[in-house]
């Protein structure tokens, strides 16, 4: 091009390749370099089993944010194609199998490819559902999105033959091609499956964000109006991402399908779709990396407090209300905003505010902690003893403290704002 | 014929308390834009408050007492937990909410337990009221019937003919003018949270003891309201009238009907062994709500009687 | 002269409102044509019936002889017609070079591609780059839209308007609570980036109008009541009369 010509340079205040591998590549490499050193680290079975529902959160949730955090589309459904996407990859495998006894085409499937296949179930629903969908944003996505996922939940327990009713269908990974030497049959070997396609999500996700469908869904979510008049139809370009969102729930699906060996039609409800929509939330639906750590944090805890407290859903509850309230960005917003803060010059004052501020939530927090375990104690019998003092419901006192920091971290962190803020 | 007047009168009766659920829910939404996920926690905290209080003072106190402790609940919360995130963006609101009814429920979980409550029809509405067709009839569910015709005509009285009705009613159509007019816009948004709340909480009271009082009854009507509200249209009360009414009969009706796919649809070869045709039309009962949403959307976004779009 | 674009009879009712009532209008390839006209004349209400965002409730809207009217805004932007908002309508969340890449981007052949990453799109980059440049928003590409000073925004709404290579622009009050060194650097831009295409500007600078244009339509309730070359509007008594009132002067002509 001859602008070339007259403005030499311009195209170098683009990234220079230094600034994109550090903003890029390089988290990518860490986040990859991770994933390979934990099985150095010999891990529990358990702790197979925690990181691969993480792995498949992670995809999840990363495509939840394709339409919520990239492209402004709340949905209340996106379950939905992460379950027709396990069913795709379920149904694939028990074909696999039989394929294993009497030939045909399916042998040539190894169970390893089988989330190409959820991929592919989950895009097409998106297909399928999305167009009518499309039209607008705002509340009528979201209630579409929620009647639709109503309606598919219903029918996943209506039709015995596809979905397997109740108890849902199952099947066995240990059959037709192994892939990469891999039998898939010990937990180990399902890590590199699932560390294998987590990093194919990631990848491919990330990728999405750059192209120009995926920028134009950003535009989309910032001023669909505008958006008409640079030549773009906003309805289609929400639809299309939908149907990549989809997709990737889909492969989402399809990870869990050969992970769990199991899928139920409780998995395409509203219940599986707010826990999508709380992982990339909390994790921070502004940031590319934020669903990611959201799903990270919310496996943990899901998996870890639900054996700890009853109450550990009340929590999550309370954390989410909070980060709506106070920190839009998100847990990852906040680790952002963190580290910034401490490289920019004047940052002991800083600091000491988080500081405070933050010892105060953790006061507030305790409270609302105690009063709820004391709570709970009434019904499940044991007593709660934090650090060893018995607070038994019983006693006036075990309230009495519980309300005392909750109503002290309040007050603290109300003084301190204001502090602060003059 | 039996089979008709029993649907008729029960469909009546629900889709009457599905208005109550919603009414307020329309007025929040139209006046505030808040879509309130938490709508239907309201309508389950009337229930369990009126379970405890009447076990001290009775249920005809309670009746009165507990739609009131609800809405005060609904104008704490619109004062210290919407407001704040208004500045925000409807999203933002919508997802407060939605965080809200988790965090009702696994309230009302820790404090009331898991399982339902034993909250009952008070003894002295428990009786057959009438025979119809040699089956008998609750006078609760006539009880029912009346509360909610009360609850209507002091509505439309509140609407038509009190001040505060008046500027609630141009609030809904347009929310913007109403500031413009002078009047405490905030307080109004406060008053009609609190409102709303009240009147889902009053249909807790009525409908906990007629259905169950369990931890799940919100997340199992919530959408319901939704439907409702959507299908009715954006700022319309009377929508949402006719919408509770058609969805309560559709419901009860479809419920009635004892018959399969293969009933129908035989004749295009259906088989009643076949997975499709063994489907029964009472089956499909739970689903009409949501596929008359979806096509509503589809093909009217503006619900039945909306002034305006979404 | 071929006619670039060309509205015969256009209506257009809100409800019992006649907010466009009967305007015929042609405007030659490569003409500069301003719409004056009071508040509330329905300049604005004009060129969304013209961009489609409005649907005319009756009569024909051309552009090189094709008919437009009712069809969606983004067939006709990407016919090659252009236009930009009175109230800034940008892109806020993203950057600035991002703003104006998103108006590049149909022109350059991307359509919704999603194989393709944008940052090794060099036409793409290069074009980009160039209307930064060309509109003096090079170091600020990379700042947030919706951080940028009010004029700079006014900027960069020109800029994606002009991003595409449309050859028929609407301008609607591009120097719209600008200063005066701010509204003369926004026309000399106007001038340079609009050289050889149709321009359609609505503007209240009458010295911008009367400096630019090379026709001059004046818009009143709804309805043209005259049209032509800059002399001739300043002499024309009905334009005195019915817009620019009895204290209003026309500025004499302004080099
Ligand atoms: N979408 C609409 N609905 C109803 N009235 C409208 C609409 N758009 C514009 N109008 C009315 O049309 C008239 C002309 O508006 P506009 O075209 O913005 O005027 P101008 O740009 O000349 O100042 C105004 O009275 C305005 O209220
Ligand atoms: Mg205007």
């Amino acid at each position: 091009m001859s602008d070339q010509t007259q403005n030499p340079g311009l195209i170098d205040l683009a990234p220079t390749s230094a600034q994109k591998f550090t903003t890029r590549l390089l988290p990518l490499i860490l986040f990859a370099a991770v994933l390979l050193i934990i099985p150095l680290l010999g891990p529990s079975r358990t702790a197979y089993s925690l990181l691969n529902a993480i792995g498949i959160n992670i995809v999840f949730a990363l495509s939840y944010n394709m339409l919520l955090g990239q492209t402004g589309l709340l949905s209340f459904g996106h379950a939905v194609y992460f379950g027709l996407g396990a069913y795709a990859a379920m149904h694939g495998m028990n074909a696999i199998e039989a394929a294993s006894f009497d030939g045909g085409t399916w042998a040539l499937m190894p169970v390893f490819a089988l989330p190409v296949l959820g991929f592919a179930g989950g895009a097409l629903a998106g297909a399928v559902i999305g167009w009518p969908s499309c039209r607008n944003a705002g509340v009528p996505f979201a209630m579409i999105s929620l009647g639709i996922a109503e309606l598919i939940a219903a029918a996943g327990f209506m039709f015995v033959s596809i979905f397997g009713g109740e108890e849902g269908i199952s099947a066995d990974r240990m059959n037709g091609i192994e892939a990469f030497g891999l039998s898939l049959g010990p937990i180990s070997e399902v890590y590199w499956f699932i560390v294998f396609w987590t990093l194919i999500g990631v990848v491919g996700m990330y990728a999405f964000t750059r192209t120009p469908l995926g920028k134009m869904g950003q535009a989309v979510r910032d001023n669909p109006e505008r958006v008409q008049f640079v030549g773009y139809d906003p309805q289609r370009v929400r639809y299309l991402v939908f149907i990549a969102s989809g997709g990737f729930a889909g492969l989402a699906g399809g990870m869990s399908a050969v992970n769990y060996e199991i899928i139920t039609p409780e998995s395409l409800s509203l219940l599986p779709s707010g826990f999508v929509l709380l992982m990339a939330y909390i994790g921070g639906i502004r940031y590319f990396a934020g669903p990611l750590l959201g799903a990270i944090v919310l496996t943990w805890m899901q998996s870890n407090l639900s054996d700890f407290s009853e109450a550990w859903l009340l929590y999550l509850g309370l954390m989410f209300i909070a980060i709506v309230m106070y920190a839009p960005g998100g847990l990852f917003g906040m680790v952002l905003g963190f580290a910034r803060g401490i490289i920019q010059p004047d940052a002991a004052p800083r600091l000491t505010r988080w500081g405070a501020l933050s010892a105060a939530a953790m006061v507030t927090f305790a409270g609302v902690i105690l009063l709820t375990e004391v709570a709970v104690s009434r019904t499940s019998g044991h007593v709660f003893a934090p650090g060893g003092l018995p607070l038994p419901p019983s006693s006036p006192l075990s309230w009495a403290l519980g309300l005392a920091l909750l109503i002290g971290g309040g007050w603290a962190i109300r003084h301190l704002s204001q502090r602060f803020a003059s | 014929m039996e089979t008709i007047a029993f649907a008729l009168l029960n469909g009546l009766i629900y889709g009457l308390l599905l208005f109550m659920l919603s009414s307020g829910l329309t007025l929040i939404f139209s006046m505030m834009g808040v879509l309130n996920f938490a709508h239907a926690s309201f309508y389950m905290l009337g229930a369990y408050f009126a379970f405890t209080l009447g076990n001290f003072t009775g249920f005809w106190v309670a009746l009165f007492l507990a739609p009131i402790l609800v809405g005060l609940a609904g104008a704490a919360v619109e004062r210290w937990g919407l407001r704040p995130v208004h500045a925000n963006g409807h999203v933002a609101e919508l997802l407060f909410t939605f965080g809200l009814a988790y965090v009702i429920e696994e309230i009302v979980k820790i404090t009331w337990g898991k399982v339902a409550v034993p909250y009952q029809v008070p003894s002295a509405l428990d009786f057959p009221l009438f025979e119809l067709f040699g089956s008998q009839y609750p006078a609760y569910r006539i009880f029912m019937l009346l509360i909610s015709i009360l609850m209507l005509v002091g509505l439309w009285y509140l609407l038509k003919r009190t001040r505060i009705g008046l500027i609630i009613q141009a609030a809904l159509t347009h929310p913007h003018m109403v500031s413009h007019l002078g009047h405490n816009v905030p307080r109004i948004f406060m008053l009609v949270f609190a409102a709303g709340c009240a009147l889902a909480g009053l249909a807790g009271v009525i409908g906990g003891n007629y259905l169950v009082t369990e931890p799940s009854m919100a997340f199992a009507i919530g959408p319901i309201v939704f439907v409702v509200v959507v299908v009715g249209g954006m700022g319309s009360l009377e929508g949402a009238f006719i919408a509770s009414l058609l969805i309560g009969f559709l419901q009860t009706f479809a419920i009635s009907i004892d018959a399969n796919f293969a009933d129908f649809f035989g004749w295009l070869g259906l088989q009643a062994t076949s997975e499709v045709g063994r489907i029964t039309i009472a089956s499909l009962a739970p689903m009409l709500p949501f596929l008359l949403l979806v096509l509503m959307l589809m093909l009217r976004p503006r619900g039945l009687m909306g002034e305006r779009e979404f | 002269m071929t006619t670039a674009l060309s509205l015969r009879e256009v209506r257009k009712d809100f409800g019992p409102a006649k907010i466009i009532q009967g305007v015929s209008l042609e405007i030659a390839q490569g003409e500069r044509h301003a719409i004056i006209g009071p508040n509330g004349a329905g300049k604005s209400t004009l060129f969304n019936l013209i961009s489609g965002l409005y649907r005319p409730t009756a009569g024909d809207i051309r552009l090189r002889g094709q008919s437009i009217a009712g069809i969606r805004p983004y067939r006709i932007n990407r016919m090659g017609l252009s236009r930009s908002f009175q109230v800034s309508n940008i892109f806020s969340n993203m950057s600035v070079r991002e703003n104006v890449r998103c108006g590049v981007l149909w022109s350059m052949g991307q359509g919704y591609s999603f194989w393709r990453n944008i940052g090794n799109l060099k036409l793409v980059q290069e074009k980009t780059a160039h209307i930064l440049d060309s509109v003096g928003l090079i170091d600020k590409a990379d700042s947030p839209a919706a951080l940028l000073p009010y004029a700079d925004q006014r900027t960069l709404e020109i800029a994606i308007t002009i991003a595409g290579g449309a050859d028929v622009i609407l301008l609607d009050e591009p120097t719209a609570g600008m200063s005066h060194s701010e509204t003369d650097r926004a026309i000399a831009l106007i001038q340079k980036a609009t050289a050889g295409k149709t321009l359609l500007i609505v503007e209240h600078d009458m010295g911008v109008v009367f400096g630019l244009s090379d026709r001059i339509s004046v818009l009143v309730y709804g309805e043209i009541i005259a049209t032509g070359a800059p002399e001739e509007i300043r002499g024309d008594p009905r334009v005195k009369e019915a817009y620019l009132g009895d204290e209003a002067e026309l500025p004499e002509a302004v080099a």
